[in-house]
C-alpha cells in the first residue's frame, strides 16, 4: 500500500498529538508545522518509523517574517521517502530574539553545510551544530543579510545611481 | 642549404602561414633599424601568455574560445598558465565576489611587469547583473584594467575581439612606460607598490 | 598506500621527532577547481589525512536578488547557476512558476522542453568528462567533443539567441517557435554526435592508464551517499537509481522510454561511465522526443506556447489592435499580474542531480522567499570524507569528476 499524505499525518498525529498544526497540502505535498523543541524527535520519528521511513533530507531553509511577533524565523525541512516516492515539509518557528534550533547533523550528514548556510543568512544558531560559522559570505560580515530589513545592495558603492534604477532619492 | 637542415616531412597543407609584419624602419644590406619598442612590442604581442582568471560563466565561453572553433592559440597564446609569476595577461573572467576580491589582488601583486589585465564579462567590468552586497561592482575597484569586454557572456569573437586590443596596447607601448611617473602614480591610486 | 608501508619506508626512533604534516592550499584559484572553491588539505607526503572547505568565492546572492524581481525577470538568474546546463534551470524555473500559476502545458511544448533539456544534459556531461579527461592528462578529448558542445549552441542560438546563459524559454511555453533551420542542426546532431561520442569513449573506456587513473578514486557508498545528500549521477554511480525524471514525472517525461545507468562503488569510473551512459540515454530520449514533435501537423505545430494570456506576453499583433492583449501586455511587463499566494517546491534533473527550487508568494509581485536546493553546495561536504586517505592525484580527479559548477554551489 503506498503511503499517502493521510497516512503520514494520521501516523504523526498518534505520536505527535497537537504539538503539531498547521496541516496543509499545497500543490500535493503534506506541510505541518512543529515546536522547535521537537524538530529532532520528529526528524528521528520519521526515519525510524517502518512506514514512514523518510530518509533523505533534501533541503534545509530558513524564512523570515517579520510580521509574526515573537516567530519570525522559519527554519523549513524538505524530507524525501525515497521508496514510496513521497515529500514532506515540515517548519519550526522561532523568535529572532533568540533563534535556537536544534541541529539535525547527527541524523543527516548533509544538514551540516544547508545549516550553515541558514544561519549565514538568517542568523538561525543550530544547538549543537559541530562548526556553525559562515559559509558563503566574507566572515567578517556582521549581520544577517537575507533579512528582510537589510538592503540588497551594497551603500557604500559610487558608481551606481539608484534613482536610474527607480528607487532611493525621489522614489523613496 | 635549408634541405640540409630540414630533414622532416615538406610541409604539404600548412603552406600559407602568416608571417607578422616588420615594424616601419630603415632597411639596408645586413641591417634594420627601427624602434626599440616597435619590436620588443612585436615580440610581447604575439607571445602572450595569459592567465585565465576564471570564475563563473565567462569562464566557459572561454574554454570555447580556447577551442579549437575559435582558437585563442593562433594569436601566440597557446600555452596558458596558471601562475602568475609566469604570465603576462591576466584575464579576469567571471563575478568576483568580494571574498575573492582579496585573492584576486593578490594574484595582479604576483605578476612581474609588464602585466596587462583584461576584464571579460560584464560582472568582471560593473558588477553586471548582480547588484548586491556580496560582489564586487568591477574588478576596477581593486586592480587596474586595460581592456574592458562587455557581455553576459561576451561570444568568443568578442574576447578575441578584446584580446585583438590588447596586442595593439602591447605592440604600441613605450618600453619606459612600467617605469614612468605616470604609471606610478596609477599604481598609487590603486595602493600598490 | 597503507600506513604499513609508510611506516616501513620512513623509521623515527620511538619518542623522538613527531611526523608533521604539511598543510597546503588547494587555492581558489587552481587549474584543478574548475570554478572558485577552496581546499585547505592537510598532507602527509601524498595522502590526505584531512582538508576542509571554503565556499562563497562566488556567492552572488540570487535568493535576495529574487525577492527584487517579478517572476519573469529571474529566469536570468536561474541561468547562471549551472552554467553549463542553463536551459535546465531555465525549464524548472518556468515548472516552478506554472505549477503556482496553475497554468497547463501543451504537449507540444513539453516534448520541445524535453528536447531543450536533453541537450543541456549532453552539454553538462561533456565538458564534465572532457574535463575529467584533461586532470588525468589527456586533452585530445576535450578538444574533439568541444566542437559538439558549438553545434548545441548554434541549436540554442537559434531559439533563444544566446549561446551559454540562455534564458530560453517563457513561463507558458517558448518565446518562438522552433524554425527549420533549428531542426536542421538538430538532425545534424542526432547524425554526428553518436560517432564523435564513441569516439571519446574509444579513447577513454577501456583505455588502461585512464582505468587505472579513476578506478578507485574516491569511492563512496550508498549509504553514505543517500546520507550526504547527493543525487544525481555521483549518487548513481554508486548504486541508487534515484532520477528526479522517473520518480517524479514533470514536463511528460513519462511519455519517454529510457533507462538509468546505475555504477557500483561510486569511485570516479563508475562516475564517468554513469555520465556516459546518461549522453547515450539522453540522445535516444531526443531523437523520441523530435519523432514525437514532428507528429504534430498543421495549426498544432504552431503551438509554442500555453493559452495563458495572463502570464505569456501575448503578440505585438494582438496588442496593437485588441483591448485585452492591451491591457495584460501593460500587466506583465510593469509585473502587476495577480500571482496566486502559495508555497511550492519543484524539483528538476539537474546536470549534478536534483536541482529543487522552493518558492513562497504572498500574493506580490515579486516572491516572497526563493530558495534554490543546489546539488552542488550539498554533495561537496561529502568531499572531505571521500578524499580522506587517498593521494593528492587522485582527489584532484575526484574534485573534476564529481561536477562542481561554482556558480551552483554558491548562488
Amino acid at each position: 500500500m503506498a503511503l499517502t499524505n493521510e497516512r503520514i499525518q494520521e501516523k504523526l498525529v498518534e505520536k505527535f498529538g497537537d504539538q503539531l498544526t498547521g496541516w496543509d497540502t499545497q500543490f500535493g505535498m503534506l506541510s505541518f508545522i512543529a515546536p522547535k523543541e521537537s524538530n529532532l524527535k520528529i526528524l528521528q520519528h520519521l526515519w525510524d518509523d517502518e512506514e514512514l521511513g523518510f530518509k533523505f533530507l533534501t533541503d534545509i531553509c530558513a524564512v523570515h517574517y517579520p510580521e509574526k511577533e515573537g516567530a519570525e524565523i522559519a527554519v523549513v525541512y524538505h524530507l524525501h521517502n525515497l521508496s514510496d516516492n513521497v515529500r514532506l515539509r515540515f517548519k519550526v518557528f522561532a523568535p529572532v530574539a533568540a533563534p535556537d534550533v536544534y541541529t539535525a547533523t547527527s541524523i543527516y550528514a548533509s544538514a551540516n553545510w544547508m545549516e550553515r548556510e541558514t544561519y549565514d543568512f538568517y542568523g538561525v544558531n543550530f544547538v549543537g551544530h559541530p562548526d556553525l560559522r559562515r559559509i558563503l559570505n566574507v566572515d567578517e560580515m556582521d549581520y544577517f543579510p537575507l533579512r528582510k530589513e537589510f538592503p540588497l545592495e551594497d551603500q557604500t558603492r559610487v558608481d551606481k545611481d539608484d534613482e536610474m534604477f527607480g528607487r532611493g532619492g525621489s522614489y523613496n | 642549404m635549408s634541405d640540409i637542415i630540414y630533414t622532416g616531412r615538406p610541409v604539404r597543407f600548412n603552406n600559407k602561414v602568416k608571417a607578422a609584419e616588420a615594424p616601419p624602419g630603415v632597411e639596408g644590406e645586413g641591417f634594420f633599424a627601427t624602434k626599440l619598442s616597435d619590436v620588443v612590442g612585436l615580440g610581447r604581442k604575439n607571445s602572450l601568455w595569459p592567465l585565465p582568471f576564471a570564475t563563473s560563466c565567462c569562464g566557459i565561453e572561454f574554454m570555447a574560445t580556447m577551442a579549437s572553433h575559435y582558437d585563442l592559440a593562433r594569436f601566440g597564446s597557446e600555452r596558458v598558465g596558471f601562475s602568475p609569476r609566469q604570465c603576462d595577461l591576466l584575464m579576469v573572467m567571471g563575478t568576483i565576489a568580494k571574498k575573492m576580491g582579496p585573492v584576486l589582488r593578490q594574484v595582479y601583486l604576483q605578476m612581474a611587469e609588464p602585466r596587462w589585465v583584461i576584464s571579460v564579462g560584464a560582472c568582471a567590468c560593473s558588477g553586471g547583473i548582480f547588484d548586491t552586497y556580496s560582489v564586487l561592482q568591477g574588478i576596477d575597484q581593486i586592480i587596474p584594467v586595460d581592456v574592458y569586454v562587455p557581455g553576459c557572456p561576451p561570444r568568443p569573437e568578442a574576447i578575441i575581439d578584446g584580446f585583438m586590443k590588447i596586442q595593439d596596447l602591447v605592440g604600441n607601448e613605450s618600453v619606459r612606460r612600467r617605469n614612468s611617473d605616470k604609471y606610478k602614480a596609477l599604481l598609487t591610486e590603486y595602493g600598490i607598490q | 598506500m597503507t600506513d604499513q608501508a609508510l611506516s616501513n619506508h620512513i623509521k623515527l626512533p620511538e619518542g623522538n621527532l613527531h611526523k608533521q604534516t604539511t598543510t597546503m592550499n588547494l587555492g581558489p584559484t587552481h587549474p584543478a577547481t574548475h570554478g572558485v572553491f577552496q581546499n585547505i588539505l592537510e598532507l602527509d607526503g601524498e595522502t590526505i589525512v584531512n582538508s576542509e572547505q571554503t565556499v562563497g568565492y562566488i556567492h552572488r546572492a540570487f535568493e535576495k536578488l529574487a525577492e527584487r524581481r517579478p517572476l519573469y525577470q529571474i529566469t536570468p538568474l536561474t541561468d547562471r547557476l549551472n552554467y553549463c546546463s542553463s536551459p535546465i534551470n531555465n525549464m524548472g524555473w518556468h515548472l516552478t512558476c506554472e505549477k503556482l500559476l496553475g497554468l497547463t502545458i501543451p504537449k507540444r511544448v513539453d516534448y520541445l522542453r524535453v528536447i531543450i533539456m536533453e541537450l543541456a544534459r549532453i552539454s553538462d556531461h561533456l565538458i564534465c568528462n572532457s574535463i575529467v579527461g584533461v586532470d588525468t592528462g589527456a586533452f585530445t578529448g576535450f578538444l574533439y567533443v568541444m566542437q559538439y558542445r558549438e553545434l548545441i549552441y548554434e541549436i540554442y542560438e537559434e531559439v533563444c539567441g544566446s549561446r551559454l546563459t540562455t534564458n530560453i524559454g517563457r513561463i507558458g511555453g517558448f518565446e518562438r517557435n522552433f524554425n527549420d533551420i533549428a531542426f536542421q542542426k538538430l538532425e545534424k546532431f542526432l547524425k554526428e554526435f553518436p560517432g564523435v561520442w564513441q569516439e571519446f569513449e574509444n579513447l577513454f573506456n577501456r583505455n588502461r592508464i585512464f582505468m587505472e587513473r579513476t578506478q578507485g578514486g574516491g569511492p563512496i557508498s550508498a549509504e553514505k551517499a543517500l546520507n550526504y545528500g547527493m543525487t544525481g549521477p555521483n549518487l548513481r554511480a554508486s548504486g541508487v537509481d534515484y532520477d528526479v525524471r522517473v520518480a517524479t514525472p514533470y514536463c511528460s517525461y513519462e511519455d519517454f522510454d529510457f533507462e538509468i545507468p546505475v555504477g557500483t562503488t561510486g569511485d570516479n569510473y563508475d562516475r564517468f561511465m554513469v555520465r556516459n551512459g546518461e549522453i547515450w540515454q539522453s540522445l535516444r530520449i531526443i531523437e523520441q522526443a523530435y519523432q514525437k514533435v514532428q507528429e504534430f501537423k498543421g495549426a498544432a505545430a504552431d503551438v509554442f506556447h500555453a493559452d495563458a494570456p495572463a502570464y505569456y506576453l501575448p503578440e505585438k499583433k494582438d496588442v496593437y489592435t485588441k483591448m485585452e492583449a492591451l491591457i495584460y501586455h501593460f500587466k506583465i511587463i510593469m509585473g502587476e499580474t495577480e500571482i496566486p499566494k502559495g508555497e511550492v517546491y519543484q524539483a528538476v534533473e539537474g546536470g549534478n542531480g536534483e536541482l529543487g527550487f522552493y518558492l513562497i508568494s504572498d500574493g506580490g509581485r515579486t516572491p516572497y522567499r526563493l530558495h534554490f536546493r543546489r546539488p552542488c553546495f550539498i554533495y561537496y561536504q561529502a568531499y572531505a570524507e571521500i578524499t580522506k586517505g587517498s593521494m593528492l592525484s587522485d582527489a584532484i580527479v575526484t574534485l573534476s569528476s564529481l561536477n562542481l559548477i561554482a556558480g551552483e554551489m554558491d548562488a
